[in-house]
């Protein structure tokens, strides 16, 4: 890697505009080859003037935060102050604006990846743990986003939009639950069987949603959506009536503990540090992966996704394909409800649910629907959300967490816009290395 | 793998006839088997109040035994059944059919949930019912004005809730709630811009698009509620219109006080319902827009301005989407509050989708909606055996019987969701 211009490969990021200049002119000069490192960097600079995917992915991802930071110092009073009197004293308003903004993102990259002060600690006879415990948090956290990721982004391999990855997760977490504290089994075989119930629960939901657009043409869209919110009040209903989920002797809408030998185990540490979810949900990314690009299956899949009309000539059987993917989708946000009661918070609240259904959109659509995209995006949100927590504690509340969504929103709306970053970059428009349509209109 | 000939059968949605007769019949078996043999369990009669106290002209309460009631609107169910099934109708005796049996449905609720209670107030239902469908057919008119031009709009949620903020922070700060309206409409707009630019200058994917805003609409105004107005109450008074009765109409026995005494938003709904709908399908500017939907290159060949049709009707929606938004704090509650908008917005898609992307089909699925979500409120406090979360499923579940059951597959607008990009 020593041997790239730096000229082409650092400051892209950094400076955005300024630097496309040059390495056009060493791109356009083709040249005679005449080493390997010259043509990695050949390939290095073209890749990143013509905006590669992974380059798109960063520079999005750049202007997300610049674009967030934005936000951020605007609704800093400090700042707003300081800049009330620029022309009075400049230089403190545009101090003040870099110590909030630098204060901000720096408490949350080490709230989410990596406190310097935990090393220094750990080099003066601390815990060597310790300096993990950012990154385990980041797992942790990514681990139901990813599942609930791959839930949207195998039925999108299959032209489906699965809206209902919360509904999915919520079939999971009943099932789940209840297997949890309702029946007493052998230790490891309990957690199994837990698992296996999170996966049927939501399967059964997905299922459905296959089934219908399969046999009545409902588009999967609307159905989903519904779903979700017959979810939600079912999940209501059954924690608010002790016959059914709800803990004796309570009167909030909450589940009994899930039985300790039913828990996942830990990997990193008790929660919020990573457990035996996560290595769920990693070796779910690769079971995906391998269905997707290795099995009959998969092709079918891939080539319903493609075009249902030419699928269906090659013979292949359409509605089938439908149910099964919705089935193997709704299973995914299962497992992510599993994560969630038998690993992070052992205890299904009416609130349980959270984002993960929502956030598995945005994190497939980041991961550009593949498997291995769906685990980076994960861990990048993941890391968003810890991050956003413990910003807003460094900062008293004043970065709300809120801010993490926005960024969010922001990454994946510029991911799916290459042309808008090859505008504000300056990239030279290429065809093809965009972001192929992942989802479909509604006449499929 | 299969044989040609299966290869190449159409899909099972040919035979929708027989799907539409066996969903009325399970709807009549419901309205038999399940409200009637309940309210047959509570033996007593229901009883609707159709007129409000102080109300000049009197109109006296009816009262229906309910179990006989709830049997008579199944075997009609079950009867318009079996005409579907026996008999080829036509586009307007499918649709009345599917609303006669919605309607029974609907009576066969009410009788079974009143049996042997205190009376419910008609007139409160209706009312509350067309409060409910404000946003929603405001949304759903905000989607059908890009849809039909070829922009899909799954950002309706985003464009609800960004108005709803706007529109109360702005009637806080300013105390003017007519600024406030302005403002919520332009939040709403704001959003449409995005939406357009993105989707008809970038060329993105528009669901994709869609989903994104609104997430960053979510964001955004959690963001900056946690900013302004949770630490300032100034900003989050909770001002809201007062009802505006029409002189004369409003005192039409049944009808004024349920159509003609409402906030201004009621109106302004009416208004865009029917300028909307004579626009879209009975003007030259709604031809352009329907051609600019259905088949771009043509539209364009003719000399119709594909872009600039689609940015303005983009455009139009959110800000028609923002009023609806507004409707949620200043029209209603007063107050936003996070997430305000809780899926009406997804609702308001459903309908239109239901409504077939016509604002008249569109107006009678918000009603439906509007009608389930007054019923959840209103019932538990009739009857308390009935649990609010089941009650609170009842339009979703209404949606999915429907969407399967009767509409099955919709087709949208040739280019929806395809962007322009000119030869």
């Amino acid at each position: 890697m020593t041997e790239i211009p730096a000229a082409g490969a650092e400051p892209a990021p950094a400076t955005g505009g300024s630097a496309a200049a040059e390495p056009s002119e060493s791109a356009e000069s083709p040249g005679p080859v005449r080493s390997r490192a010259r043509l990695t960097g050949a390939v290095l600079i073209q890749a990143i003037t013509q905006g590669s995917s992974a380059v798109i992915t960063i520079l999005a991802i750049f202007l997300a935060l610049v674009v967030g930071g934005v936000l951020i110092v605007l609704s800093d009073p400090v700042v707003t102050r300081a800049w009330s009197s620029f022309f009075a004293d400049p230089g403190y308003a545009l101090a003040q604006t870099w110590d909030s903004l630098s204060f901000a993102y720096s408490q949350m990259f080490e709230g989410a990846i990596l406190n310097p002060a935990t090393i220094s600690a750990a080099v003066h006879g601390g815990s060597i743990a310790a300096i993990f415990y950012p990154l385990s948090s980041t797992c942790a956290e990514a681990t139901p986003l990813i599942l609930t990721g791959l839930a949207v982004a195998i039925a999108f391999r299959a032209g489906l939009f699965n809206i209902g990855a919360a509904g999915q997760w919520v079939g999971g977490a009943i099932v789940a639950t209840w297997l949890g504290f309702g029946v007493s089994l052998p230790p490891v075989i309990h957690i199994v069987v837990c698992v296996i119930g999170a996966f049927v629960g939501g399967a059964v939901i997905g299922w459905f949603v296959g089934l219908l657009k399969a046999r009545t043409g409902a588009h999967e869209v609307i159905v989903t959506i519904m779903l979700n919110y017959v979810m939600y009040d079912l999940l209501s209903y059954l924690l608010s009536h002790p016959a059914m989920l709800q803990e004796p002797g309570q009167t909030n809408e909450i589940a009994p503990f899930v039985a300790n030998d039913a828990d996942l185990g830990h990997v990193g540490g008790p929660p919020p540090q990573a457990g035996v979810g996560f290595l769920i949900a990693v070796a779910a990314a690769l079971a995906v992966a391998w269905l997707l690009s290795r099995t009959t299956t998969g092709f079918q899949f891939r080539t319903v996704g493609a075009s249902p009309s030419a699928a269906r000539t090659a013979g292949i059987k359409v509605e089938r394909s439908w149910i099964l993917v919705m089935l193997l989708a709704g299973g995914l946000a299962g497992l992510s409800a599993a994560t969630v009661v038998q690993g992070t918070n052992t205890q299904l609240t009416f609130n349980s649910y959270g984002t993960y259904g929502p956030d598995g959109i945005t994190v497939a659509l980041l991961g550009r629907a593949r498997p291995i995209g769906v685990v980076l995006a994960g861990l990048l949100f993941g890391a968003l959300h810890v991050g956003g927590t413990y910003v807003e504690a460094a900062t008293l509340g004043q970065v709300p967490a809120d801010i993490v969504q926005v960024l969010e929103g922001l990454i994946v709306l510029f991911v799916a816009a290459p042309a808008l970053i090859r505008a504000v970059f300056r990239l030279r428009a290429t065809t093809g290395t965009g972001m192929e349509a992942v989802a479909k209109g509604w006449n499929g | 793998m299969t044989t040609l000939t299966e290869a190449v059968r159409t899909p099972l949605t040919a035979n929708r006839r027989y799907a539409a007769a066996i969903t009325f019949c399970v709807l009549g078996l419901i309205d038999i088997c399940l409200f009637g043999a309940l309210a047959f369990a509570h033996s007593g009669d229901a009883s609707f109040v159709l007129s409000q106290s102080g109300s000049g002209i009197h109109i006296p309460t009816i009262r229906v035994p309910a179990a006989s009631a709830c049997f008579a609107l199944g075997g009609v169910t079950i009867g318009l059944g079996a005409l579907r099934a026996v008999k080829e109708l036509g586009q307007l005796g499918r649709r009345l059919t599917i609303a006669a049996v919605l309607l029974c449905l609907m009576l066969a609720l009410l009788c079974w949930a009143d049996a042997g209670v205190i009376a419910l107030n008609v007139i409160t239902i209706m009312q509350g019912t067309l409060t409910a469908a404000i946003p929603l057919i405001l949304g759903a008119l905000a989607g059908c004005l890009c849809e039909r031009s070829g922009v899909i709009n799954i950002a309706i949620e985003g464009q609800l809730l960004f108005g709803a903020f706007t529109a109360a922070i702005v009637a806080s700060a300013f105390g003017g709630l007519w600024a406030g309206l302005v403002a919520g409409s332009l939040g709403g707009g704001l959003v449409g811009v995005l939406l357009a630019v993105f989707a008809i200058s970038f060329l993105m994917d528009q669901i994709v698009l869609g989903v994104v805003l609104n997430v960053l609409a979510l964001g955004m105004t959690d963001y900056l509620y946690d900013r302004l107005m949770a630490t300032n109450p100034n900003y989050n008074t909770g001002v809201t219109f007062g009802n505006i009765k029409i002189p004369l109409l409003s005192d039409i026995p049944v009808i004024g006080p349920i159509f003609f005494d409402s906030t201004v938003f009621l109106y302004i709904t009416y208004i865009a319902l029917i300028v909307i709908q004579v626009a879209l399908f009975h003007s030259r500017w709604g031809l352009r827009v329907r051609a600019v939907g259905e088949h771009p290159t043509a539209a364009d060949t003719v000399g119709i301005r594909v872009l600039w049709t689609r940015y303005r009707n983009v455009i139009l929606g959110g800000l028609l989407a923002g009023i609806g938004g507004a409707f949620l704090t200043i029209g209603s509650v007063g107050t936003f509050e996070p997430d305000i908008s809780s899926g009406f917005g997804y609702i308001a898609l459903a309908a239109l989708i239901f409504g077939r992307w016509t604002p008249l089909g569109s107006l009678v699925a918000a009603l439906l909606f509007g009608f389930c979500l007054e019923l959840a409120l209103v019932l538990p406090t009739v009857n308390p055996v009935l649990p609010p979360p089941i009650m609170n499923m009842a339009p979703y579940v209404a949606t999915i019987i429907a969407v399967a059951g009767l509409v099955g597959r919709v087709r949208a607008p040739s280019a929806d969701g395809k962007p322009y990009v000119k030869a």
